[in-house]
């Protein structure tokens, strides 16, 4: 494969902050060596990672490392709104990764860091404020402990500079305690939800990273740039490909996911809910949307922010007005999969979560698996506390803070994930994880299924399983073989690596085709063909996949749940078989990858 | 000749996407927010929407009475405009103007002046932002 040009573009990111919490020192390494070979985020994150954490590390100790890394397309090009974190999960103790927009990805461009690396661990609570000339260490005492994330965000704002031009990472009291998908959430209403951060973070005494800058890069091919940036544009306002997210957002899943059967509910048990109606983005958006706000860099503003208007009891004509903000998954993990219909106790549930500072999904699946083992008698309510009953909202939000404050055995079990407490108390086959991971919200066929399970990240969104199975649906077509199966999946994983290498919003991949792509890179200064971006793409594909198969990860024992095999999608009842077939071919997409 | 002005149309329609930021530092062939005229911040958490600042064009523009080398210049329909070789970067431009709607450049060491020549206005996908005539003035 050619070697990318080590082009002025590419000296402008590759400067890596590496910080050491057990030391507090920090410094700054220039890495064109990763830059120039892996373009950013994902592609460059890999490579450190591989420097950076010890085979047999221990998630939650100092060895393990968190990456934080963006691309050349960040604060660039529309979309350029991601950051990328890597880092050991404490879920399954494998390698991860997380994706989150806000302004965490320009911040980072803007303080002139292509990469940050946080290594070793405080011995007291401590955040860290990033600027392009240093970092500073400071007292967490006393956000360490803190009832809400959102009044951390809200402290932090006041006492750091660069408002608009920064990015507040922070984790809530569920990182703190170790809760093994613990989330770390940035600019209040997004994200990295998925794989534990929020965990290493507290097992770092890492309460926020606070990034702000005011550097700017003058583009080499001004005129090309300019016109390439418009052409983005006007792909994303004018044309219908971004249009879903805008108006509905990810909610408009909802209704046409429920029409076809393949909405979880109730713990996967059904695939439609028969409130799907009262808790579907148009419901929602009629009757409660506040506002629609954006990543930076990005034209589309997919986040919808509810408002929830509720009356004190004790005071009549008191109210108080909370700001939520609400997607396709948080609705199926904290409300159909949960048996919730009421929207109003749907988004107090999300508020739970909210504060806390959890994954919805993971707590979402977790929550449904302990209502389904109490229901059958795998617990009691000696280990539940509160009855859990499906719709019942009041007591999940209970529920909510126990998994944070783990005041008895089987609520630590819960903080350990779904995998772990059914391996204690039974019921594995309706805990539904795959490589321990919880999925999201989609029962839509077998594609989906391999995708999780040989995905690099076990995230819906590595290949696109799902829309996959609804294509195959909605053109009445067969299901491909197990082997070409596998391919397609492996395919479109490996064309995202350059998605998360760039860095653009996964959301904007039907903009980004492999021609754009090459021509937005070029105005850069870069000279890879297309197919050069394509191979690349295969080999990050295989970089990944190496990394995790040396931690352990085997695909051909990955617990499939039964539950999953006995509730029919839309394509029919997934064969176990055929999956099993499928998956077992990772290590020939593997080689038949570097051989290209 | 007929003179225009930025405006803000309606600010409860920003989704904060910083687009028109973007915009404003690519006429000088910057990615980035460094060489912006404008800027958008939150108004005390994204919840409660956001905070654009543009120049407003003012008839007798505070920045100028406090320029000491007289670098900005008042301009036809308001506002100002900056003459760079004059400019000593003192930054007093900065703290005349109330909105905050003078920035700072910190690679030059100088104010980014807005032009008002509606660059910004073609990128927000939102309608947040217009050019509006200030009248014929000859």
């Amino acid at each position: 494969m050619a070697e990318l040009d080590t082009s002025y573009w590419v000296s402008t990111l590759s400067r890596v902050l590496y910080i050491d919490l057990t030391k507090k020192i920090f410094w700054v390494e220039k890495r064109e060596d990763l830059f120039s070979k892996w373009l950013g985020g994902i592609g460059v994150a890999t490579q450190l990672y591989k420097e950076e954490v010890p085979k047999d590390a221990d998630p939650l100790s100092p060895q393990n490392a968190v990456i934080f890394a963006i691309g050349p397309f960040t604060a660039t090009f529309p979309f350029g709104s991601k950051t990328v974190a890597v880092f050991k999960s404490p879920l399954n103790g494998y390698f991860a990764e997380s994706h989150a927009g806000g302004r965490s990805a320009v911040a980072m461009r803007a303080a002139g860091y292509g990469a940050i690396v946080i290594r070793g661990a405080s011995d007291r609570p401590i955040y860290i404020v990033i600027d392009e000339e240093k970092v500073r260490f400071r007292d967490a005492a006393i956000l360490w402990g803190m009832r809400s994330i959102v009044t951390v965000g809200r402290i932090l704002r006041e006492v750091t500079p660069n408002p608009g031009r920064r990015a507040i990472m922070r984790i809530g009291r569920a990182g703190e305690q170790l809760v093994r998908y613990a989330n770390v959430t940035t600019e209040t209403f997004r994200h990295f939800g998925r794989m534990g951060l929020g965990a290493v973070f507290g097992s770092k005494k890492l309460k926020a990273v606070v990034i702000a800058g005011n550097k700017g890069y003058k583009v080499p091919n001004i005129a090309e740039y300019r016109k390439v940036y418009r052409e983005i544009l006007d792909l994303a306002t004018k044309s219908e490909l971004m249009k879903k997210y805008h108006d509905l957002g990810t909610p408009a899943n909802i209704i046409p996911l429920n029409k076809i059967g393949a909405l979880p509910t109730k713990n996967f048990s059904s695939r439609s809910f028969e409130q799907a109606e009262e808790i579907s983005g148009e419901k929602i958006a009629e009757t409660m949307l506040a506002r629609r706000v954006a990543c930076a860099a990005c034209p589309t503003a997919c986040i919808h922010i509810a408002a929830l208007r509720e009356e004190y009891e004790d005071e009549k004509y008191f109210y108080k007005i909370d700001f939520l903000s609400y997607d396709y998954e948080l609705i199926y993990a904290l409300g159909t999969n949960l048996g919730i219909g009421d929207r109003e106790g749907l988004l107090k549930l999300i508020r739970a979560v909210e504060v806390e500072g959890l994954d919805a999904i993971s707590t979402g699946v977790v929550l449904a698996w302990a209502t389904e083992a109490y229901e059958k008698g795998f617990v009691s309510k000696e280990d539940t506390i509160v009855e859990l009953r499906w719709g019942d909202w009041e007591s999940y939000i209970n529920a909510v803070h126990y998994i944070v404050n783990q005041p008895n055995e089987f609520y630590k079990y819960l903080a350990m994930g779904v995998e772990e407490a059914a391996r204690k108390y039974g019921g594995e086959d309706f805990a539904i994880a795959f490589n321990k991971v919880e999925p999201a919200g989609y029962h839509t066929g077998p594609l989906y299924v391999i995708g999780l399970i040989t995905g690099s990240r076990h995230s819906h969104l590595d290949a696109g399983g799902y829309s996959m199975d609804q294509k195959i649906l909605k053109a009445g077509k067969e299901i491909p073989p197990p082997e070409k199966a596998m391919e397609m999946v492996a395919e479109e994983e490996a064309w995202r690596q350059i998605l998360a290498s760039l860095v653009i919003c996964y959301f904007a991949r039907g903009i980004y085709k492999p021609p754009l792509v090459a021509k937005a890179l070029r105005s850069l200064g870069y000279g890879m063909s297309e197919e050069d971006i394509v191979k690349l793409g295969k080999k990050i594909y295989c970089e990944k996949q190496a990394i995790k198969i040396r931690e352990g990860y085997d695909p051909s024992k990955v617990r499939i749940p039964k539950r999953i095999t006995e509730t029919p999608t839309p394509l029919g009842k997934i064969d176990e078989e055929y999956v099993r077939k499928a998956v077992s071919r990772v290590r020939d997409v593997i080689i038949k990858f570097l051989g290209e | 000749m007929v003179s225009k002005r930025l405006v803000i149309v309606d600010p409860n329609k920003c989704v904060g996407c910083q687009l028109c930021v973007l915009a404003c530092s690519q006429r000088f062939g910057v990615a980035g927010f460094n060489k912006s005229a404008i800027a958008v911040r939150s108004a005390g958490g994204i919840e409660r929407g956001f905070v654009v600042i543009v120049c407003r064009a003012c008839e007798d523009p505070p920045c100028a009475r406090a320029c000491p080398v007289d670098a900005l210049i008042k301009r036809r329909g308001g506002g100002v405009i900056l003459n760079p070789s004059k400019c000593i970067g003192c930054g007093m431009c900065v703290e005349a103007c109330d909105i905050g709607a003078v920035l700072w450049d910190n690679e030059w060491m100088k104010p980014t002046i807005c032009t008002h020549c509606g660059y910004c206005v073609d990128h927000c996908p939102h309608g947040v932002l217009a050019l509006e005539e200030v009248g014929n003035d000859g």
